[in-house]
C-alpha cells in the first residue's frame, strides 16, 4: 500500500509532462493556422486548440482516452473501426503463438536436458538467437507464407511461436538444471529413475524460471504478432492500425492502437504473473 | 534427388559424430565443446543446401545458402552502406544516449526513495510494454532519417536499463554501507567507491538485455519509414520484390552485427565485473 | 588505573519501532571504557551486544541517556574517524585487491598516496599477511579475509577498535590463532577495543573487563574486572585463575536467565 502514492505520483508527473508537451508541440500548428487566418490568439484559445486538433503532433491524454472509449465501447465488437475487434485479431495470433512456442521451447528443453548430444549441439545456439534481431525476419515469413497461400493467422502465429520458444527455452533449460548436486543425490538414494526424478524433482524445481520465461515469452509474442501485420499492409490488427494511422496521419488513431497493445501486453503479463502466484502458492514455493 | 539422399546421409553421419564426441572421454575439452555445435550448425546449411537444390524449392521461398553467400560476397557495399545506416547511426547513438540517460535517471533519482518507489514499478511496467509501437509515432516526429531510429532505439533501451541500474545501485549490502558511515564518507563518495561498483553486474545485465532491443528497435522502426538504405528498409522492399537472397543476406549481417554487439559489451562486463561469483566460476 | 574514560555511557536506553511493536534493545546501561582497555560484551543473542556497539559507532541513535566518546558525542567522534569498526564478515570490496580495500578509508579520508601505501604495508605486516595485497578477497580463507579487515579497520590510526563477532563465523582452531594474533596486536599498538563475543573462552582469554548482558529488555548483568596479566599465552586458559574468571561468567549469564 506504501507503493501507491509513490506510483500515483509519478503517474500524475508523466500526464502533467505530456499535457504540458502537447501544448508545446502542437502551438505551432496553432499559430500557423492562426497567422493565415490573420487571428490574434490568447494563451487560453492556444490551449484549448492544442487540446483539440483533430491531426495534433502529439494527441493530448484525454483525446487518447476519449479514442479508445469511442473504438472500443461505443462500436460494436465486429465493426472495422472497433479496437477490440482489431485487438482479437492480433490477440488471436498472439496467444497461437505463444502456445506453440511455449510447447515446443518445454519439448526442446526437456531433450537438452536429457540428452548430451542434444544439449551440446542446440543449446549454444538457443543462447546466441537471444542475442540477433530474430524480428528481422518477420516480414519474410510472412511473404513467404502468403505466396504459398497461407494468409491471416497463421503466419503472424508463427512469428510469435518463434519469438517465445527461445526464451522458454533458455529458462526452461536453467529451470530443469536448478535442482543442486544434494537434491539429486537425495533422489539417487532413494534409487528413483530418471522419469521419477524428473517428475518429482526436476518438473517442480522449473517452475519459477518457467514462469520468469513466459512472462518474457508472452510479451514477445504481442510483439511478433504486431510487427507481422506490418508488412503486407494488413488492414486488421493493431500493427495495421499503426501503420495505416502513421500513412494517413492519424496520430490519435496511432496512440490508441499503442495503448490498446500496452493493455493487451499489461494484461497477458499480469495474467501470467497470478497463473504464476497461484501455482507456485499451490505448490508451497511462493515467497 | 539425388541431393536430398547426400544431404540426409550427411546428417545421419553428423548426428552420429555428434552423439559419439558427447559421449567421448574429451567431451569437456574447449575444443570439443566448439566443435560439437559447430557440427551441428553445419549440418543444418548442408541440409538446407541439399533439400532446396533436391527438391528444386524455388528462390523467392527459399534460397540456398550458396545463393545468400554468393550474394553477400556480390552486393558488400550495399551492405556495408545499410550496416552504418541501421547499426552505427541508429542503434548504436540510440544506445550510448539512452542507456546513459537511464544511468544518469537512475543515479539523480537515487537520493530519493520517494521517486524510486514509484518509479520502479512504472519502469517495470513500461519495459514490457511493446514499446516499438512507438516507432510509427517517433518516424513522424523525428523523420525518416536515421535520428527517428536513434529515437526509438533510445525508448526501448532507457527502461530496462533504468530499473536494472536503480535495483543495482540498491545491493550494495547494510554492513557495507554501514562501513562506509564509519568512515564518515560523503554521499558521492559512498556512490562512487560502493554503490556504482555494487551496482555494475546489475547495470550489465541492463546494458546487455539493450543490444539487442536495440537492433530489433533500429531495423523495425524503418519498416514505418526510412531514406532509401538501411537494412530494415532493404529488408522490406526486397521482401516485396522476392529478392530473398538479399533478404538473408540482410539478416546474415543483423545476425552477426547483434552477436558481436552482445559479445562486446559481455566482454566488457567480464573486465569490469571480473570478481562477481558469475564471472569468476567460468 | 584512574584514567578519564574513553566511552562512557550512562543510563543508555534504545527502542526500536517495530511493526510488532517496540523492542527494548537496551535499558539503562551503565558503563564506563578507559584507555587501553580490552572489554568483551558477551550474552545470548539478541541481548543488544551489538545494538551497544552501534551506539558507540553512531550507527544507532539512542532514544535515552547519555554516551560521550573521547568526551564528545559519538557523531564527533566519527567525524573525527576515532574507531575502527569490524562486522561479523569481513566485507571486504570483491573488485578491489586486498591492498585495495585498506586503501578505501584512507582514500575516504584523503591520505597521500605515498601515505597510503606506506600505511598498507605496515598494518599487512601487523596482521601478518604481508604478499597478499595484491590478491583479490576471493583468492583467500575466511580467516585471512578476516585479518584484512582488521587491518583496514586498523589502517587509519582510530584509538578505537570495534569488533562484533570478528570470529564468529570460523573454526576454532583458526580462532585460537587469531586470539592470539590480535592480543600481540593490542599489546603493541595499545588501542582501546570493544569485542563482542558468544564464547566464554574466548571472552576470558582477551578481555581486562568482561561485560555480562541479558536480554528482554536489553542491559547490563555484571561487569567482571579479570584478574589475569596482560601477557596471556594460550595456555592460561588452564590455570585455575582462568577458570575462576569462566565460572563468574557463567553465573553471570545465568542469573541473567532466570530474570527472565
Ligand atoms: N534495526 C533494528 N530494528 C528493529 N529491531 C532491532 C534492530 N536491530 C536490533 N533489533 C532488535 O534489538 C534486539 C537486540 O539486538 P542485537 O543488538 O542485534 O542483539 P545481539 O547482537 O546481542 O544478538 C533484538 O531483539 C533485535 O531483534
Ligand atoms: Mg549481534
Amino acid at each position: 500500500m506504501s507503493r501507491a502514492l509513490p506510483v500515483l505520483t509519478v503517474v500524475a508527473a508523466i500526464l502533467a509532462l505530456w499535457y504540458a508537451a502537447a501544448v508545446w508541440m502542437n502551438a505551432t500548428w496553432t499559430r500557423d493556422q492562426a497567422e493565415r487566418a490573420g487571428v490574434e490568439l490568447s494563451v487560453s484559445d492556444i490551449l484549448t486548440d492544442t487540446m483539440a486538433q483533430e491531426r495534433p503532433v502529439l494527441p493530448a491524454p484525454h483525446q487518447v482516452v476519449t479514442e479508445l472509449w469511442n473504438t472500443t465501447a461505443r462500436k460494436k465488437v465486429t465493426s472495422k473501426r472497433s479496437l477490440v475487434f482489431h485487438g482479437w485479431i492480433t490477440l488471436s495470433a498472439t496467444l497461437l503463438g505463444f502456445a506453440i512456442g511455449t510447447g515446443a521451447g518445454i519439448l526442446l528443453a526437456i531433450g537438452i536436458v536429457h540428452n548430451r548430444a542434444m544439449d551440446m549441439s542446440v543449446m549454444p545456439w538457443a543462447i546466441a538467437s537471444q542475442t540477433i534481431p530474430i524480428l528481422a525476419i518477420a516480414p519474410m515469413i510472412i511473404v513467404v507464407l502468403n505466396s504459398l497461400g497461407i494468409q491471416g493467422l497463421v503466419p503472424k502465429a508463427i512469428i510469435s511461436a518463434y519469438l517465445s520458444f527461445f526464451p522458454v527455452v533458455v529458462g526452461m533449460v536453467k529451470g530443469l538444471r536448478s535442482p543442486d548436486a544434494m537434491q539429486l543425490d537425495l533422489m539417487r538414494t532413494y534409487n528413483a529413475s530418471g522419469r521419477e526424478s524428473f517428475w518429482k524433482l526436476r518438473l517442480p524445481s522449473s517452475m519459477p524460471y518457467l514462469f520468469t520465461s513466459l512472462k518474457i515469452g508472452i510479451a514477445a509474442s504481442l510483439v511478433g504478432a504486431i510487427v507481422g501485420e506490418l508488412p503486407t499492409g494488413a488492414i486488421r490488427g493493431l500493427g495495421a492500425r499503426m501503420l495505416t494511422g502513421s500513412y494517413y496521419g492519424q496520430t490519435i488513431q496511432i496512440w490508441s492502437a499503442l495503448f490498446a497493445a500496452a493493455i493487451l501486453a499489461a494484461c497477458l503479463v499480469g495474467i501470467v504473473g497470478v497463473l504464476q502466484r497461484v501455482t507456485l502458492k499451490r505448490m508451497g514455493m511462493d515467497q | 534427388m539425388i541431393w536430398v539422399v547426400a544431404a540426409l546421409i550427411f546428417w545421419a553421419a553428423m548426428f552420429w559424430l555428434n552423439i559419439r564426441l558427447s559421449k567421448s572421454a574429451q567431451s569437456h575439452t574447449r575444443a570439443v565443446r566448439l566443435l560439437v555445435p559447430a557440427i551441428f550448425g553445419i549440418t543444418i546449411l548442408v541440409v538446407w543446401e541439399g533439400v532446396v537444390r533436391g527438391l528444386n524449392v524455388p528462390g523467392v521461398i527459399l534460397p540456398p545458402p550458396s545463393a545468400i553467400a554468393a550474394r553477400i560476397s556480390t552486393s558488400l557495399p550495399v551492405l556495408w552502406a545499410d550496416f552504418v545506416q541501421t547499426f552505427v547511426k541508429g542503434a548504436l547513438s540510440g544506445y550510448v544516449i539512452g542507456c546513459g540517460a537511464a544511468v544518469l535517471v537512475a543515479v539523480a533519482i537515487d537520493r530519493s526513495p520517494f521517486l524510486q518507489k514509484g518509479l520502479l514499478p512504472v519502469g517495470n511496467f513500461i519495459a514490457a510494454l511493446p514499446i516499438i509501437g512507438t516507432a510509427p509515432i517517433l518516424v513522424m516526429w523525428f523523420g525518416f532519417d536515421w535520428q527517428s531510429k536513434a529515437a526509438v532505439v533510445v525508448v526501448m533501451v532507457f527502461f530496462p536499463v533504468l530499473v536494472n541500474t536503480v535495483q543495482g545501485l540498491a545491493a550494495a549490502s547494510a554492513m557495507q554501507r554501514d562501513l562506509m558511515h564509519t568512515y564518515s564518507a560523503s554521499y558521492w563518495q559512498t556512490l562512487f567507491k560502493l554503490r556504482l561498483p555494487a551496482a555494475m553486474p546489475f547495470i550489465f545485465n541492463g546494458l546487455k538485455i539493450a543490444t539487442t532491443l536495440a537492433l530489433i528497435g533500429a531495423i523495425v522502426a524503418e519498416f514505418f519509414g526510412s531514406p532509401i538504405k538501411g537494412m530494415g528498409f532493404r529488408i522490406s522492399t526486397e521482401v516485396g520484390r522476392l529478392g530473398l537472397d538479399m533478404v538473408w543476406a540482410e539478416i546474415t549481417v543483423a545476425a552477426l552485427a547483434g552477436s558481436a554487439f552482445y559479445g562486446l559489451v559481455a566482454a566488457m562486463e567480464k573486465g569490469v565485473t571480473f570478481w562477481h561469483p558469475s564471472q569468476r566460476r567460468s | 588505573m584512574t584514567q578519564t574514560p574513553v566511552i562512557q555511557a550512562q543510563n543508555l536506553d534504545l527502542t526500536f519501532q517495530t511493526n510488532d511493536g517496540p523492542i527494548h534493545a537496551l535499558k539503562g546501561v551503565d558503563l564506563e571504557i578507559g584507555k587501553g582497555e580490552f572489554v568483551s560484551f558477551i550474552g545470548p543473542s539478541g541481548c543488544g551486544k551489538t545494538t551497544f556497539l552501534r551506539v558507540i559507532a553512531a550507527l544507532e541513535h539512542p532514544t535515552g541517556g547519555t554516551i560521550t566518546v573521547n568526551g564528545m558525542t559519538p557523531d564527533e567522534a566519527r567525524q573525527k574517524r576515532a574507531y575502527g569498526y569490524v562486522f561479523q564478515a569481513a566485507g571486504l570490496y570483491p573488485w578491489r585487491t586486498i591492498a585495495g580495500n585498506i586503501k578505501l578509508p584512507l582514500e575516504i579520508m584523503g591520505f597521500s598516496r605515498a601515505e597510503q601505501e606506506e600505511r598498507v604495508k605496515n598494518v599487512l605486516q601487523l596482521v601478518d599477511l604481508e604478499g597478499f595485497g595484491g590478491k583479490f578477497p576471493w583468492q583467500l580463507s575466511g580467516g585471512m579475509q578476516q585479518r584484512a579487515s582488521i587491518a583496514r579497520a586498523l589502517a587509519f590510526d582510530a584509538d578505537i577498535l570495534l569488533m562484533d563477532e570478528p570470529f564468529g563465523a570460523l573454526d576454532e582452531i583458526v580462532r585460537d590463532h587469531l586470539n592470539e594474533q590480535l592480543l600481540a596486536l593490542w599489546a603493541r599498538t595499545e588501542k582501546t577495543i570493544g569485542f563482542v563475543t558468544h564464547s566464554i573462552p574466548e571472552a576470558v582469554y582477551l578481555s581486562t573487563k568482561i561485560v555480562v548482558m541479558s536480554p528482554r529488555p536489553g542491559r547490563i548483568t555484571d561487569v567482571i574486572d579479570s584478574p589475569l596479566p596482560r601477557e596471556r599465552p594460550l595456555d592460561i586458559r588452564d590455570t585455575p585463575e582462568f577458570l575462576e574468571v569462566a565460572h563468574r561468567v557463567r553465573e553471570g549469564l545465568r542469573a541473567g536467565h532466570a530474570y527472565d
